[in-house]
């Protein structure tokens, strides 16, 4: 009996850079009815020639299944990795414009300290803050700023590897 | 394909060495239709005398047309059209070789490079469109990768499970000189499709097997794909092991019709038999087929009791909608020869009692005879189109005969009582379930086999959505049957309209039908029409005789329904047997199972 438990999967994607490729993968998931809570793309050879798209998704265990085979045939697609199936690191970057004066000024600037944000930009009614970590650590940091005068976002997406010797090659 | 660069030589135009790449790779035969963006291409087929243009009269059809010919001669299937509406035109062929899994590869004009995604006359997103229509497209924007797609696109076309490809070809790059090579035997970069069983799980199969009790052998369109080997090898499987066989709509015919163990088609309109005896499986060797929502039913009720074996080469199909206990993923050639090495070497030997016990329970449910229907034979009396397509297939045996069909009632009733010994013989719109199909698809078929009888089973709506390639068969002599079930009704959707919506027909009469016999003659065609059982046999006979197109319009019985039939919704041991039968029942019909498709 299928089992209608959902589970959040990483999966990254090697492809063949090459022009529409992206739309591929994603009109597959649109087309099927899939879910993307994030996703990233960029060439990762020196030439250029392949890019790696990390998706993040949610589904039962076999809609998960389902979505890497799906993957998996599309004809620029070198190889599909499940990275849930394992140890692995996820990152996200993010820019964060945060404007105010006062009080809440300086109680930003503490927590930016305390959550290592890099201050990037300033004006004497603004900061932009740079953060890099997981998704759960940007979603906190965020719903830390939103009192204080949050005033734009600008994420990447989730990047993501295995750890130790593992590769996707 | 990469690699050590192969030898090239330079032609004067890009459409030179397309031509030249298609003849390299076996193409004899091209279904099309001209326009500003491919005259170059057109230019260069009036230069030469090796590849045959069939002009069409719509570009759906030269899809299916294209669809047709690879079906009946497991080739990749070859489609040109031009930029637009040429291109979106072909969009619903594609989507049906798509689901249907028929290899092709379709050229597509496309304004200069320069000028796309300005909006230009007759210019479309022809590779945005096409992207979810095919198994891959390709734009080619440098001459010098010009015909190493053409290559490519036949290796994908053809591979794996097979699929439509688009190659949109902008104007500037049909008409520059392009370099030429021939195919090379490199690799691909990253598509590389799996085509050898797993031994190991190949051996847990055959253990499986070997202890079934009610085991069953459920074939499908993969069979077919895999060429007609592995349909003897099927055969030569289901005899070694004494098992009950069924196909699939898209498998008729890789496994002998008139075999003893043959249960006849699965599914919504399948035998009684053929679905109690998947019902009641407790092993079922599933080989090339998706387990389709028209086979399975209510998939929470579908073969419950079974252990599930696999055999697809396709990967997304396993576990998609039926989780499988032995997944494989193969070639069904390959896999079938390694099943019957691993059933030969396995010592275990069969239960042959349980299996004489499944076989007298079988047995018993088809002495229902599910398939019963009663014609009069009194002078005058109306056609029964069960009857028509027996009697069609009666006096057709013996004969090197083609099968195409349109989408609906005369669709399952072909399915039902034509009897297919050998693969490669039925073509039918079975994924997409495209009105329209048949007429081309059996141009497709007839150019391939000139000599053979090709006969579209077709109904008067269905007809009527590529009537216009009447006139293709009239330009090359191409004597294709018509044969209309004509009820004077969408008779599919009426049925459905009669058990699931309180017999409201609404917009399913074929109101203001033409003369069929009119329409063939001015089609420069035959006419004929059987309006009782008296004519039928006489005018199957000429139909069959007459060497040029006919059109023969059958007037049946305008209230049959397709029976047995398994409800959207309900399981295979929930079926309508027809009004035949005692037990005939009303449909249990849910209000969720109306709510499906």
């Amino acid at each position: 009996m299928p089992d209608n438990h959902l589970r959040s999967a990483t999966i990254s994607v090697l492809v063949e850079n090459e022009a529409g490729v992206l739309a591929r993968v994603i009109g597959l998931f649109s087309g099927r009815g899939y879910n993307i809570d994030s996703l990233t793309v960029a060439p990762v050879e020196r030439d250029g020639s392949k890019s790696r798209i990390t998706v993040v998704t949610q589904g039962t265990d076999m809609v998960i299944e389902q979505i890497k085979a799906q993957l998996d045939r599309l004809v620029p697609v070198y190889k599909v990795l499940d990275l849930t199936e394992g140890p692995h690191l996820s990152r996200e970057l993010a820019l964060i414009k945060v404007i105010g004066i006062g009080e809440k000024r300086q109680e930003a600037l503490r927590l930016a300290d305390a959550f290592r944000a890099r201050v990037i930009d300033a004006t004497t009614e603004s900061f932009t803050f740079e953060l890099t970590g997981a998704t759960d650590k940007l979603d906190a940091f965020l719903d830390l700023m939103r009192p204080l005068g949050l005033a734009e976002v600008s994420r990447t997406g989730v990047a993501a590897i295995a750890r130790g010797a593992k590769t996707i090659g | 394909m990469d690699g050590t660069i192969p030898a090239t030589e330079q032609m004067n135009s890009g459409a030179e060495a397309v031509l030249r790449a298609l003849k390299a790779q076996g193409v004899d035969v091209i279904f099309g239709y001209p326009g500003g963006a491919v005259l170059p291409i057109y230019d260069a087929i009036f230069q030469q005398t090796e590849i045959r243009h069939i002009l069409v009269r719509h570009e759906q059809a030269a899809v299916h047309a294209a669809e047709g010919y690879a079906r009946s001669t497991g080739k990749v299937g070859c489609v040109l059209v031009t930029s637009g509406p040429g291109a979106t035109n072909a969009v619903t062929g594609l989507v049906d070789a798509l689901m249907d899994s028929i290899p092709l590869v379709c050229l597509t004009g496309q304004v200069p490079t320069h000028l796309i995604g300005n909006d230009a006359f007759q210019e479309a997103d022809t590779t945005g469109i096409t992207r979810q229509a095919t198994k891959h497209n390709y734009l080619v924007k440098k001459s010098a990768d010009l015909v190493r797609v053409v290559h490519e696109a036949f290796h994908v076309a053809r591979t794996g499970r097979p699929g439509p490809v688009v190659i949109d070809l902008p104007k500037d790059i049909l008409i520059n000189p392009a370099p030429y090579h021939e195919p090379t035997a490199k690799v691909h970069r990253s598509y590389r499709p799996r085509t050898e069983p797993d031994t190991a799980k190949i051996k847990e199969a055959v253990a499986l097997l070997k202890r079934a009790k009610h085991p069953v052998v459920y074939a499908g369109g993969g069979i077919v794909n895999a060429g007609p080997e592995a349909s003897r090898l099927l055969t030569e499987f289901v005899r070694l092991t004494g098992m009950p066989c069924t196909n699939t709509l898209m498998g008729l015919g890789t496994f002998p019709a008139s075999d003893p163990q043959f249960l006849g088609m699965l599914g919504m309109h399948g035998t009684y038999e053929a679905n109690l005896t998947m019902h009641g499986a407790d092993v079922m060797l599933n080989i090339g087929a998706r387990f389709d929502d028209r086979v399975t039913g209510r998939l929470n009720a579908f073969a419950p009791s079974s252990k599930k074996i696999h055999i697809d080469i396709d990967p997304a199909n396993i576990n998609k909608s039926v989780a499988v206990d032995i997944p494989i993923v193969a070639d069904a050639c390959n896999a079938l020869k390694a099943l019957i090495e691993a059933w030969n070497a396995d010592p275990t030997p069969q239960d042959k009692d349980a299996l004489a016990q499944w076989w007298a329970q079988i047995d018993i449910w088809r002495a229902k005879q599910s398939l019963r229907y009663t014609q009069s034979r009194d002078p005058g009396s109306i056609i029964k189109p069960q009857y028509a397509i027996e009697q069609l297939y009666k006096a057709t045996r013996g004969r090197e005969t083609y099968v195409t069909t349109e989408v609906g009632q005369h669709q399952m009733w072909a399915a039902q009582y034509f009897k297919f010994e050998k693969p490669n013989r039925w073509m039918t719109s079975g994924g997409l379930g495209t009105m329209g199909y048949g007429l081309p698809a059996a141009m497709g078929v007839q150019v391939a086999h000139p000599d053979a009888l090709v006969i579209d089973i077709a109904g008067e709506a269905s007809i009527l959505m590529n009537i216009q390639e009447m006139s293709t068969l009239a330009q090359y002599r191409l004597p294709v049957k018509v044969f209309i079930l004509n009820n004077h009704y969408m008779g599919m959707v009426r049925q459905w309209q009669e058990l699931l919506h309180g017999s409201r027909y609404s917009n399913s009469y074929s109101e203001a039908l033409p003369d069929f016999v009119k329409l063939a003659d001015s089609f420069h065609g035959v006419g004929l029409r059987a309006e009782t059982v008296d004519d039928l046999d006489r005018v199957i006979a000429e139909m069959i005789a007459t060497d040029k197109p006919v059109i023969a319009d059958i007037c049946v019985d305008e209230k049959e329904n397709v029976f047995p039939m398994i409800p959207s919704g309900a399981a295979h041991n929930q079926m309508l047997l027809g009004p035949e039968h005692d037990d005939a029942g009303q449909p249990a019909v849910t209000s969720a199972g109306k709510a499906l498709v």
